[in-house]
């Protein structure tokens, strides 16, 4: 795209902020408008935003700079980014990322020459069920082959616009294989509205303690008590937010939620808001669901239409609530609940200090309940089915049902809805998953459990989830998973705190050491204690669990650790062959001879 | 009259008013627990993780726990030492510490919180990351190699100076302190060496010009005493080997 004039450029800039009323709370959704008209955001575009919203352009600069999908340097007219999680990775989507980046004559991570293509890779878009996938300019892409690719590359070649491009290229399937009660159940939208106008908050909030109801985000915090302590809070204005931040890899249950049943949601969010007294509600939508705004957006519309939202709801003068969605921007800390509100404020990510907690000091330091979108849709269901009938599925401390996202080695991924309770080895014999040796439970920060433990039990009181089920059978190697992991947590962490920000590289670094071969006994040693100070040191949750799955890999499946040991107790970090990384990147060489050994030829591709 | 507020703290009482954190109160009874991003001037900020303690068995940073009655606190046990000396060498191999060629040697309270928890080494491989010298200002210095991104200055700054000058940018391990100008250049703002900003550096990163060595190194702060013993050396005046300008 032409860098256009600057009073052109005055003009854009100008416009989007307007359409944003000039907030600068709706500062990264301006950022995101004027990256979608102009491909990066240049130096001049950062500053025009500044003046616009009279902030420093600094202060923009801080907010570009923070999140994956802004751009501070110029990028192709196409954006495509590959979806880079492990299940993506057993579906073959390197040989795939290297075979169009090939057709297209174009490197990682680099824009061509020509201004037409960028292609490089991002953590995973949660379309783990229907990979390998990617996003080109911010909307997914799914079931990607070679000959999808060919054609890809024809129409990026051509410049022809995304509206033109086939259909099912963007297709999302929800692949629902099991539902109970949240998902089988057919529900009246107002129901749980009027439900709250008959019966008032206080007995809704009965219901919510009877149901026993926790929070679907993985947490497991009680939705009674977080709803009860932010309506008990002092002040008039309050607010809701729905966190569809779905950062964990292999999670993709809330996009199902959002595209399937979108009412439902909205119903339980303002469904606490009348609980609460909040007249205003947030979606947090991570930017890697971009294509659902559109519909998310007329779902809005519609129950407005249908006096289901907006002022006066079913008639009721005091009952006015409203939602506006946010879009992310590729940040995973921001599913954090005190970091997704400074994200909603215009901000970086960064997770505030807790105490105070949102209930009491949220959105503007006003009273705020984050919920995730299961825990909403269920609060629903719960307004109008009671808390007794949801109390009477699922465990003593895990009441009903959970929605589990399922990938990797399995006949049938998607989502499965059980009551708590439900044994892994049950999940697996129901997804067709014949020989797994091991479970990643929970995404990157939950827990790695082997064959042994396949009799454990999905709930609060065993296995806690916010519901990813990543499948390893016989043939993978769990290193390979492992040091993806890694990848993943340095990648997103935001670098608040030390133990964190330094920390997941040092980790990483000793898990490639391992996996290339050169660690030893004394490494293994290292990781443990490593990982020891990062669970108790870290600012947030992000690197409190970010070494979880070296350790739990470490005590379940040893024996990937042991193979590739040296025999040595202690060998040097140095490592020669990536010394010679800066030479191959100069001279342009990928060719064996540029490479010590086979592996490291082999393995020069990953990051 | 209520009885005085308290906690306990390695066994010994500690007096607190409503509304301090553990640290605070530690602090103004002369109990030190050892921290780099807190600074007694202003708001608790919980970055540097230095000041980690245990609270009734639970770990968390002493500067952002507010004190209440009855807590148990554990701070000096071989356990936190470990952690902590654990962040120290974090922060040493994150940038590029050359003590023996800093002139902040023996009155950086970097390296004295390193010597305070037993740090002998960096143990961890060090990443030498390119960071750049800025000597555009005439009368200080900013070395980001030696930033280890408490942010003081940023806050000093923006909070006390009301210049705004300090900014860090970047996410993860690419986080970096940058300086608001076009340049990225010091020289080009209103800094001044009697700013808050320009007293508050735990580390060699911003140092002032034209007086180098004006006491000897063997005979600073640091060298004669322990930072647990004499404090920080922003909070001291120049006249007791001292940053701050009375
Ligand atoms: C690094 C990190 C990422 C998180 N990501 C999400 C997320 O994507 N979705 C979510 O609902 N909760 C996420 N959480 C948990 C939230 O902080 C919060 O507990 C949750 O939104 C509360 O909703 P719930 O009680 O309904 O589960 C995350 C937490 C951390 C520490
Ligand atoms: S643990 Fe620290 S660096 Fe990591 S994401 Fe949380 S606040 Fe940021
Ligand atoms: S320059 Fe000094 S005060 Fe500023 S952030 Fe870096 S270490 Fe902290
Ligand atoms: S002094 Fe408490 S975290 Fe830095």
């Amino acid at each position: 795209m032409a860098e256009p004039e600057s009073h052109a450029l005055t003009e854009i800039v100008r416009d989007i902020v307007q359409r944003h009323s000039g907030m600068p709370t709706r500062l990264l959704q301006i950022l995101r408008d004027v990256q979608d008209h102009l491909t990066w955001l240049s130096p001049e575009a950062i500053n025009e935003v500044a003046q616009e919203l009279s902030i420093s352009p600094n202060k923009v600069h801080s907010v570009a700079e923070f999140y994956s999908f802004l751009y501070t340097v110029p990028r192709g007219c196409y954006d495509i980014l590959f979806s880079d999680n492990i299940t993506d990775r057993m579906l073959g989507n390197r040989e795939l990322l290297h075979y169009l980046c090939d057709r297209l004559g174009v490197g990682i991570g680099e824009m061509r020459t020509d201004g037409t293509v960028t292609v490089g890779v991002t953590s995973c878009t949660g379309m783990c069920d229907q990979g390998p996938a990617a996003l080109v300019n911010g909307y997914t892409l799914t079931r990607l082959n070679k000959p999808r690719l060919n054609r890809i590359a024809e129409l990026v070649e051509s410049r022809t616009p995304l509206e033109q491009w086939p259909q099912e290229f963007f297709e999302v399937s929800s692949n629902i294989r099991r539902a109970d009660i949240l998902l089988g159940r057919h529900f009246a939208d107002g129901a749980a509205l009027r439900a709250v106008l008959k019966r008032g908050p206080e007995a809704i909030l009965e219901e919510m303690i009877k149901s026993g109801l926790r929070g679907q985000g993985g947490a497991g915090f009680k939705l009674a008590a977080k709803w009860m302590s932010c309506r008990n809070a002092p002040g008039e204005v309050k607010y809701v937010v729905c966190n569809a931040d779905e950062g964990e890899p292999g999670t993709f249950k809330d996009r199902v939620l959002m595209q399937d049943f979108a009412d439902l949601v909205f119903e339980g969010m303002t469904l606490c808001g009348r609980v609460i007294g909040a007249h205003h509600g947030f979606v947090y939508l991570r930017g890697e669901y971009r294509y659902l705004l559109d519909s998310l957006k007329a779902t809005l519309q519609r129950r407005r239409d249908a006096g289901l939202l907006g002022t006066g709801i079913l008639g009721e003068p005091t009952f006015s609530f409203d939602i506006d969605i946010h879009l992310g921007a590729g940040a995973y800390v921001c599913g954090e609940e005190s970091a997704l509100i400074e994200s909603l404020e215009g901000k970086h990510g960064v997770p505030r200090i807790r105490p105070p907690f949102p209930t009491t000091h949220g959105y503007l330091n006003k009273p705020t309940v984050v919920n995730n979108v299961e825990t909403f849709a269920t609060a629903a269901k719960i307004a109008v089915e009671g808390g007794n009938w949801f109390a009477s599925r699922g465990t003593a401390e895990s009441k009903g049902t959970k929605l589990l996202s399922l990938s990797g080695d399995c006949e049938r991924p998607g989502i499965y809805e059980y009551p708590f309770g439900v044994t892994v080895r049950r999940v697996l014999e129901d997804c067709g998953a014949r020989d797994a040796q091991g479970i990643q439970m929970a995404g990157p920060a939950g827990h790695m459990i082997s064959a042994r433990e396949f009799d454990r039990r999905i709930c609060f009181e065993d296995l806690a989830t916010g519901g990813s089920f990543m499948v390893f059978d016989q043939s993978r190697d769990i290193l390979d998973g492992i040091r993806n992991f890694t990848h993943f947590f340095v990648h997103e962490s935001c670098g608040f705190c030390t133990p964190c920000r330094v920390g997941t590289s040092l980790m990483r670094d000793l898990v490639i050491k391992v996996h290339t071969g050169h660690g030893t006994p004394y490494d293994l040693e290292e990781m443990r204690k490593l990982g020891r100070i990062m669970q108790v040191a870290c600012h947030c949750g992000l690197g409190q669990t970010a070494p979880n799955p070296v350790l739990d890999s470490l005590d379940q499946f040893p024996e990937a650790y042991q193979r590739r040991l040296r025999a040595t107790t202690f060998e040097p970090a140095f490592d020669l062959n990536a010394a010679l990384e800066d030479a191959r990147q100069l001279t342009g060489r990928s060719d064996a001879g540029a490479y010590l050994n086979e592996e490291d030829l082999m393995l020069g591709a990953m990051p | 009259m209520s009885e005085e507020l308290g906690f306990t703290l390695d066994g010994r009482r500690i007096p607190f008013q409503d509304g301090q954190t553990v640290m605070a109160a530690a602090l103004a009874a002369g109990v030190y627990i050892p921290h780099l991003c807190f600074n007694p001037d202003f708001a608790p900020h919980g970055s540097c993780r230095v000041c980690l303690v245990k609270v009734n068995g639970r770990f968390q940073a002493s500067c952002t726990t507010p004190a209440a009655s009855g807590l148990t606190v554990q701070s000096e046990t071989e356990e936190l030492r470990n952690i902590r000396r654990g962040i120290l060498q974090m922060l040493f191999v994150e940038g590029n510490h050359v003590c023996p060629a800093c002139e902040k040697s023996g009155a950086c309270q970097l390296q004295a919180v390193a010597y305070y928890v037993g740090m002998l080494n960096p143990h961890f491989s060090h990443f030498y990351p390119r960071r750049p010298v800025d000597a555009s200002h005439a009368e200080a210095v900013i070395d980001f190699n030696r930033c280890i991104l408490c942010e003081l200055c940023v806050r000093a700054s923006r909070d006390v100076d009301g210049k705004n000058i300090f900014a860090v940018q970047g996410r993860g391990i690419q986080a970096h302190l940058v300086v608001n100008t076009p340049s990225g250049k010091l020289g080009a703002t209103h800094f001044s060496i009697h700013d808050k900003a320009a007293q508050v550096c735990p580390t060699g990163a911003i140092l002032t010009k034209h007086q180098g060595y004006n006491v000897p190194i063997g005979q600073r702060l640091y060298d004669r005493k322990p930072i647990n013993v004499v404090g920080d050396v922003a909070q001291l005046p120049e006249s007791k080997g001292g940053r701050r300008h009375d």
